[in-house]
């Protein structure tokens, strides 16, 4: 069993260095993936707000949290109950249960799938499917100067694979449930692997809840999605965390000729929250869809980096990210749309639009654009605000008392981009947690 | 029009030619290349500075030495490391102990350079019912020639070279310069304040409406020099002043460094307009020599209903960082920055600006218009930062992008952060290629190619270039369509 401290390395320097003997057994073939990326995470150490991607976000909470690798193959135990009670009641298909980051077998069921489609995990499939995490495992997510991918490719070993062969559709979507029972301040590191060939489709469900709501740890997830040409994946992310728990998601997706891919990201709990999705429309005709929202209040913080990059002609990218922050909340979002000079006939466009609702709020917006080609279209915009008053007197006008009104005009607002997903249950959750959020929720639930 | 033939036209366009690309061949005096201590004494030993200014200049001077360079503009084609000890620091024509008193005494050779730019130092008689405009010409290190100085002085207006405003009202250099831009701000700005050589100084008194335009000429020379000059412009309570800068370079192999510090300082009620149109030397097709730019220009609106709006045309220099900044201190005060920037051959342009809401009721507008051609990168940066006391704070963003042809690149880098709940910010950016349906319709009324791209360039800058004063506008649009001669659409 390795357990080591970050903070024990603290000492030695400013940064956190890594012990190569800390790094899991793992077969020779994967070795030298997990030795570089121990090189490079030492070499670039743990982020400063020094460093432009990390402006807003300081991670110096996360450092002095004292993280411990969680236990390798130790089992904790958890009721079917409790699991049950993590979930997002109604979303049916395979369900994976992770706890603390490990696999565990007798909380999960996988239903039946469509011949040749393989869901499993990453430590199961360390040993049996050697070709197809060759081929794949840490090919989009590229660690060179990014220290939480190199953390998770040198440390990461278990997480989930699905590979899904062509022309095959998974109907149901397959339900990933990350539940932490923070006792001890663990740093895990999960590790998703998603493969969809030619003309197949999947859904793949990521979603982080801590048990009771408590717990200071840190989930450091890697997702790399392969998106086949035709093909169509589907990806949520969701973060119910404690208040206290840090979470840090990459996620990787590069897309094949005529695919799809999506990306759904709602963010309501964590202390420190920052989402990566890194998505390269690399064949002809790709459509890419990033829809996202962050509801965060108290003294939490929201870091959404988008990066869309165009590498062949004809691709479609919409980026469409909502913020609502209350209290002493941050939130930040930086988009940036990269086109290529092969890229002619790119459709681009980029959105995110905020509302500050307490005047300790703050939020930092950067939509970028970096553009190489010249027959293309290209749009961002970003707006902040606080709640239109024009829109809350024309409510009062015909009767309704401020705080509905008010709360009626927050929840139209989120609901745009809570619509856009396609899974019924997921926006029955968050309309529902939004609405507990808001003073005259309840009101609004009898209505709605 | 065929695709082929477009692109050809766009060729065509990409390979102008720089027509203020001679030099003037002057005798002058230099330093020798070379930056130390001794150089920056000397560089204020030669204009008779007081102490306070030469020590003022030494503290920049000894915390520049601690300094880094950025590298944080984006810059795909890079740029070739600065040697610091090669520049001279110090370029003057030569002349007779005596400065000229008047425009009689000043060299014809200089006249004639300017005259042949289009900047006649004459004071042509004022035409009836239209103001002329008061030129203070910068050649190289120094200021040649100030016009219309009587004129301004008897409205009690101050508008005079910066060495002689160090000399003749150090009261108000010393309570205003470095209060906008402090000698540590940056690299460039702080290399500045220890070796700058000269530039404007204009100080309107209270509610004084300035009764002409300013403007200043700047001229790069000599071979090996950069040129450094600082300005400083104080519109006092309720004062109104409006500066147009302009500038030129000889074609030159090396690049050459001009690194510039303006401040504006915008007291209660007053308002100053500031525009620009770049024109140095940009290098040649393969991106051989050329200015680098590197400028720091800021205002501040220090007083409540203050009002600064900074306008450039940028077209020139082998690269471009400029970010003119308003900070809003004063409440209800206003900022604006229109900006058209033009980058063709191998140009990069970094530039855009910060508008920094302090206080309640601010306001800012950011016009910003990209044009790439060739293989000209086209940035836009800026930061709207609205702090926690600002309520009420507005801002509105526009940058637009155009490109023409395939091998150019234009992005947008816009930073916006909000502390406080009342202000209202919107950020809006487009990048897209000319229009072809709009250049067919023109081509089939007979309009040819080029002509029908200038014309939609020109609509497409319009927003900005209708803030440029009368004389200025009609330059810009000369240079725009010279810029893009044979570039198509």
């Amino acid at each position: 069993m390795t357990t080591m401290t970050i903070q024990d390395h603290q000492q030695a320097g400013p940064l956190a260095e890594l012990n190569p003997a800390s790094l899991p057994q793992s077969p020779a073939w994967l070795q030298p993936m997990r030795e570089q990326a121990l090189a490079r995470f030492n070499k670039l150490g743990l982020p400063t707000t020094r460093d432009e991607d990390w402006r807003f976000t300081n991670v110096a909470p996360i450092r002095d949290a004292l993280l411990e690798l969680s236990p390798n193959g130790q089992a904790v135990t958890l009721s079917q109950r409790d699991a049950d009670t993590c979930a997002v009641p109604g979303v049916t298909g395979s369900r994976l249960v992770f706890v603390n980051g490990r696999f565990n077998a007798s909380l999960s069921s996988i239903k039946p799938l469509p011949q040749g489609v393989r869901v499993l995990s990453l430590a199961e499939a360390i040993e049996t499917e050697q070709a197809l995490l060759k081929t794949h495992l840490g090919k989009l997510a590229d660690f060179e100067d990014q220290p939480f991918t190199a953390l998770n490719a040198a440390l990461a070993d278990d997480g989930v694979v699905v590979c899904v062969p062509r022309g095959k559709q998974v109907d149901e979507p397959i339900y990933l449930l990350n539940i932490t029972t923070a006792d001890k301040p663990l740093l895990i590191n999960p590790r998703n692997l998603i493969v969809v060939e030619e003309s197949a489709a999947v859904t793949v469900i990521e979603d982080y809840v801590s048990l009771n709501g408590e717990g200071v740890y840190l989930n450091n997830a890697v997702t790399e999605v392969v998106v086949g040409d035709n093909a169509h994946a589907t990806h949520y992310m969701l973060d119910r965390e404690s208040t206290e728990a840090f979470n840090i998601s990459s996620l990787y997706s590069r897309q094949g000729r005529d695919s799809r891919f999506e990306s759904h990201t709602a963010l309501l709990g964590g202390s420190i929250v920052r989402n990566n999705v890194t998505s390269v429309l690399d064949g002809e005709g790709a459509w890419s869809q990033l829809n996202g929202l962050y509801v965060i209040r108290g003294d939490q913080t929201a870091d959404n980096h988008m990066r869309v990059v165009h590498a062949k002609p004809h691709g479609d990218s919409r980026q469409f990210y909502k913020g609502i922050m209350n209290d002493r909340a941050k939130g930040v979002f930086r988009g940036r749309i990269v086109v290529d000079p092969d890229a002619q006939k790119t459709d681009a466009k980029q959105s995110n639009q905020n509302l500050l609702l307490s005047p300790d709020a703050g939020v930092n917006t950067d939509p970028q654009l970096e553009i190489f080609a010249d027959d293309v279209k290209c749009t961002h915009g970003a707006t902040i605000g606080q709640l239109n008053e024009e829109q809350v007197f024309y409510l009062r006008s015909r009767g309704v008392p401020y705080d509905t009104a008010r709360a009626m005009i927050i929840y139209a607002f989120a609901s745009e981009t809570i619509d856009r997903m396609g899974c019924e249950p997921i926006r029955r959750l968050l309309k529902g947690q939004l609405l507990d959020r808001l003073p005259a929720g309840e009101v609004l639930k009898k209505i709605l | 029009m065929s695709a082929t033939e477009s692109q050809q036209a766009i060729e065509e366009l990409a390979k102008r030619t720089y027509k203020e690309g001679w030099a003037t061949d002057i005798e002058s005096e230099s330093l020798p290349p070379g930056l130390n201590e001794d150089t920056v004494r000397a560089i204020s030993a030669k204009k008779n500075e007081p102490q306070w200014m030469t020590d003022w200049r030494l503290k920049a001077y000894r915390h520049w030495l601690g300094m880094k360079t950025p590298t944080w503009p984006f810059l795909p084609y890079g740029y070739g490391p600065i040697d610091y000890q090669a520049i001279s620091y110090y370029s003057a024509p030569k002349q007779d102990k005596d400065r000229p008193q008047s425009l009689d005494e000043v060299d014809p050779e200089l006249l004639r350079t300017y005259e042949r730019l289009g900047i006649p130092l004459q004071e042509q008689k004022l035409l009836a019912g239209v103001a002329g405009v008061a030129v203070d010409a910068v050649f190289d290190s120094v200021s040649v020639a100030t016009t219309f100085k009587k004129e301004l002085a008897e409205k009690g207006v101050i508008f005079c070279s910066f060495s002689e405003a160090v000399r003749e009202h150090p009261e108000l250099v010393q309570k205003y310069v470095g209060s906008v831009v402090p000698y540590s701000d940056n690299y460039f700005a702080t290399l500045n304040s220890a070796v700058f050589s000269d530039g404007s100084f204009v100080y309107v008194p209270k509610g004084v409406r300035c009764p002409m335009e300013l403007s200043t000429y700047f001229r790069i020379n000599a071979m090996n020099t950069g040129q450094f000059e600082r300005t400083l412009i104080i519109a006092d309570e309720g004062a109104y002043v409006s500066y147009l800068e302009g500038c030129t370079a000889p074609m030159r192999d090396e690049n050459q460094l001009h690194a510039a510090v303006v401040e504006l300082v915008a007291l209660k009620d007053a308002q100053i307009k500031y525009s620009t149109i770049q024109n140095w030397y940009p290098g040649d097709a393969n991106g051989k020599g050329g200015i680098y730019n590197f400028v720091t220009k800021r205002g501040a609106c220090r007083g409540d209903n203050a009002h600064i709006s900074w306008t450039q045309v940028e077209t020139g220099s082998a690269i471009t960082w400029k970010y003119p900044s308003v900070i809003l201190q004063g409440d209800r005060s206003v900022g604006e920055f229109y900006s058209v920037a033009l980058t063709n051959q191998m140009q990069q342009a970094d530039t855009g600006t910060k508008m920094i809401h302090i206080g309640k009721d601010t306001k800012s507008t950011i016009i910003s218009k990209g044009i790439s051609a060739g293989r000209g990168q086209n940035v836009y940066r800026g930061q709207v930062k609205v702090l926690k006391n600002a309520d009420n704070a507005r801002n509105y963003t526009q940058c637009d992008s155009m490109l023409l042809g395939d091998k150019c690149g234009a992005h947008t880098f816009p930073y916006i952060d909000v502390k406080n709940p009342t202000a209202n910010v919107e950020h809006e950016a487009s990048t897209s290629k000319i229009g072809e349906d709009q250049l067919f319709y023109c081509q089939q009324r007979g309009i040819p190619m080029e002509d029908a791209v200038s014309l939609i360039v020109n609509g497409f800058c319009k927003q900005v270039l209708k803030e440029l004063p009368m004389e200025f506008a009609v330059e810009a649009n000369k240079l725009l369509s010279i810029s893009l001669e044979g570039s198509v659409g």
